[in-house]
């Protein structure tokens, strides 16, 4: 009995200190060498200060933007101290009233636009901080980012084209368009 | 389903099965003291066991062997506690985390511990990165290696004969660990930080961003509680803000264990959600594959240690047909999506996409929230609570088969092979002969142990949600009205007490109530069954082993594995058809009604 308690105690505390202590620190060494961009974060600056990370969206509401997918964290959207998202059930009145809201909100930015609207466009994500739209999203938004800017909108539907990744081999994920990084490309 | 997920389907088992018969192997290997890597690591391992006063080459019985895996993770239990009452005097706690409430942090012990993983907390608000590292990434190893060891001891039940000893849990635990669940770990976090996950010990980051946000903010009083009005809504205050957060923290090495280890404790509260833990398709494809990859293999090491390997690939082929159907069901209904919003306008082709994200769409989300409710994991890349009726079923009807298919690294192994003496008994009681499995004769005392092991988690799911259903502090914690709502209390004991760690999330389960109540379901799901498990281990070591005549019945064929998969499919559905009917079915038919 006392040898088992010894056991046990010596052995929890050198495995943990093994798994717990010398294993995350070499990951973060050799993901360092080898990865240094994305271990810190995939950083994006804008002459030298940072503007946000390629992985994390932001909360866009101005006509001129590309939006992102709508962001249920609180008390602020795509908050990235408080990630998680609506857990509205398919049934619940509160999820309905969302949606309505924000169909409104598509409608009166853009009232002539009569396509159909797309589902990611008005549900919120998984975690509140969802870098990507579907390019069917953002195809539906450049007639009023054309408007707004005064540019062609044949200029804005190239500029999608050429920020929309396709699934990875033909299998893996759904095409998307990241919101940030096409947001900073019409700005600059 | 569309083609596209049926491609998605097949490639993932076609890669899934390549492996299990060389990582199966190898874990046959380490545990039977062979091969190059404990050849390679000897020295190091005699170290420690001299360290430690472990005698090596001393078995134990299985009373024995339950005591240290019982003493083991009393100590992980103590160890994560204390690390979160703590956690404000610790090191590594940049963004001076405050301690956990005593609680909550029970909770998130006893769920480390036994493999669960369930949350309460949000990780990026409440954990240093102390307490994530040396709290809660051990025990995804540790948890992890407990579950192997105790499939390894069962196995060793059938593989020996008129033994008296199953092994010795010290030497088990340290070579699972040490040669099975680091190195493959090593490697997998290093390829998570190249796909996008971080890794460091930053101090969290502010960034300007692009536009200002204007949000309600929630005024509180001056004890700190939000303010609310007359009529109970609470009270806000406009504000704006040009800065956003980002979390840091050593995450690639904790998402690694997390779900190889089918632990599933998400570093943030999105979990694989987030795209911090999980960054791109591909990092969401071979987290998929991580999850089944110990469960799958084991099966294999089982048939190989037992002398036939036919006897492991009959519970592989029975797991892999039950998933298929499982993820096929799934996806289908959120294809489908949400009738209510095509009513609204919104175009239903891109499908059921709340809480989902844009990534991963409905193939990758619905084969994911199948693959980690099947086996005991937990992480979640999109959330179950605002799947379809249907959707949502599947998650919680996985859990409900006892986390057999496939199920928990270890746990799945030894929950199956307790369905398999099932499954003959039932065979031998229709035939009027002495059931017997792998040669060795199931009794009155294996049926026994047998039942404990089937009957302790639906005991505490189903007295668990009538409890919380009837009590004023459970119904308190739902979010979502009507039959949903109890889909929540349900999930969460299903989840807790079949140690899967998922959620409908919407649930507030960190409260004193959930917190206490789900913790008692996670320790007695796990150890209920572990010390059963390993009592059957003990009693089948010390059989003799009879020679198969013309009467045995064969446990390797097409009859064995329909007999096998009926058996886990009745238990669960006898268990909890009323249950299933009062949530998920009920709000299924009243959203057709409605449509």
């Amino acid at each position: 009995m006392k040898n088992l308690l010894r056991s046990a105690v010596s052995l929890f505390v050198l495995l943990s200190l093994i798994t717990g202590i010398a294993y995350p620190i070499m990951t973060t060494g050799i993901g360092r060498v080898l990865f240094p961009h994305q271990a810190a974060g995939s950083i994006i600056s804008l002459n030298g200060k940072p503007v946000g990370s390629s992985l994390i969206g932001q909360n866009f509401t101005d006509p001129k933007h590309f939006w992102g997918r709508p962001s249920a964290t609180a008390p602020q959207p795509y908050n990235g101290m408080a990630s998680g998202g609506s857990n509205l059930g398919p049934l619940n009145p509160a999820l309905l009233d969302a949606v309505k809201g924000r169909i409104d909100a598509l409608k009166a930015s853009d009232p002539s636009n009569a396509r159909p609207i797309p589902a990611d466009l008005v549900t919120a994500s998984g975690s509140g901080l969802d870098p990507h739209i579907s390019p069917e999203a953002a195809e539906y938004q450049a007639p009023r980012i054309a408007k707004a800017r005064n540019i062609p909108i044949e200029k804005l539907n190239a500029l999608i084209a050429q920020h929309t990744e396709a699934r990875l081999w033909g299998i893996f994920g759904e095409p998307r368009v990241n919101v940030l990084e096409l947001n900073l490309a019409l700005d600059h | 389903m569309n083609s596209h997920a049926w491609v998605l389907l097949i490639l993932y088992l076609v890669v899934l099965l390549l492996t299990v018969k060389p990582l199966g192997s190898y874990i046959a290997n380490i545990v039977e003291g062979r091969g190059w890597a404990v050849r390679l690591g000897g020295r190091f391992e005699s170290l420690l066991y001299r360290l430690c006063g472990v005698k090596a080459d001393e078995e134990m019985g299985w009373l024995k062997y339950a005591f240290a895996v019982l003493l083991f993770n009393l100590l992980g239990v103590l160890a994560v506690y204390a690390l979160q009452r703590l956690q404000h005097l610790l090191p590594l706690n940049p963004q001076a985390m405050a301690n956990v409430s005593a609680d909550s942090s029970f909770n998130t012990a006893i769920s480390f511990a036994t493999n669960t993983n369930w949350q309460g907390y949000a990780g990026e608000s409440t954990m240093s990165y102390l307490t994530q590292m040396l709290g809660l990434t051990v025990q995804n190893f540790l948890s992890a290696a407990t579950g192997i060891v105790v499939a390894i001891a069962l196995i060793r039940g059938f593989a020996r004969h008129t033994a008296k000893t199953i092994g010795n849990a010290w030497v088990d635990l340290t070579r699972i660990t040490l040669y099975l669940l680091l190195p493959i770990s090593l490697v997998y976090a290093v390829f998570l930080v190249g796909q996008g996950i971080i890794q460091n010990f930053d101090g969290y980051k502010d960034v300007a961003t692009i536009e200002v946000t204007r949000y309600d903010n929630p005024k509180l009083d001056s004890s700190g509680q939000p303010m609310k009005d007359d009529k109970g809504n609470p009270v806000t205050e406009s504000a704006t803000t040009k800065t956003q957060t980002l979390p840091m923290g050593p995450v690639a090495s904790q998402e690694a264990i997390k779900m190889l280890g089918t632990n599933g404790g998400g570093y943030f509260n999105a979990n694989s959600a987030h795209p911090y833990e999980n960054p791109t398709p591909l990092s969401n494809f071979v987290e998929m594959l991580s999850i089944f990859l110990i469960p799958a293999a084991l099966c294999y090491t089982f048939g190989r240690m037992a002398g036939d390997t036919r006897q492991g690939w009959a519970l592989l082929i029975a797991m892999t047909l039950v998933f298929a159907v499982m993820a096929a069901v799934a996806i289908h209904f959120e294809q489908q999506g949400n009738p209510l919003l095509g009513k609204l306008g919104v175009d239903m082709s891109a499908g059921n996409m709340e809480g989902k994200e844009a990534r991963f769409g409905i193939a990758d989300s619905g084969l994911f929230a199948t693959i980690t409710t099947l086996a005991s994991c937990g992480a979640v890349n999109s959330m179950h609570d605002s799947f379809m009726p249907m959707g949502g079923f599947v998650p919680l009807l996985n859990m409900m088969l006892g986390e057999v298919i496939f199920g928990g690294v270890g746990s799945g192994l030894y929950g199956m092979l307790v369905f398999a003496v099932m499954a003959v008994f039932i065979a031998g009681l229709m035939i009027g002969r002495t059931p017997e499995y792998l040669g060795k004769k199931i009794e009155a005392y294996e049926m026994k142990m047998v039942s404990i092991a089937i009957l302790v988690t639906p005991l505490l799911v189903l007295a668990g949600t009538a409890i919380a259903t009837m009590a004023a502090s459970g119904v308190a914690g739902i979010a979502n009205p009507g039959a949903h709502g109890f889909s929540e209390i349900l999930y969460a004991f299903t989840s807790a007490a079949n140690n899967n760690g998922s959620a409908f999330a919407g649930l507030s389960a960190n409260t004193p109530f959930y917190n206490d109540t789900l913790a008692v379901a996670m320790w007695f799901g796990r150890f209920g069954v572990i010390v059963p498990v390993l009592a059957l281990a003990g009693a089948l070591a010390a059989k003799k082993r009879i020679a198969a005549t013309s009467g045995t019945m064969p446990t390797h064929g097409p009859l064995f594995i329909a007999l096998l998969i009926g058996t886990v499919l009745l238990v669960g559905a006898l268990n909890y058809v009323p249950a299933l009917a009062l949530g998920p079915v009920v709000e299924h038919l009243m959203l057709f009604a409605s449509h």
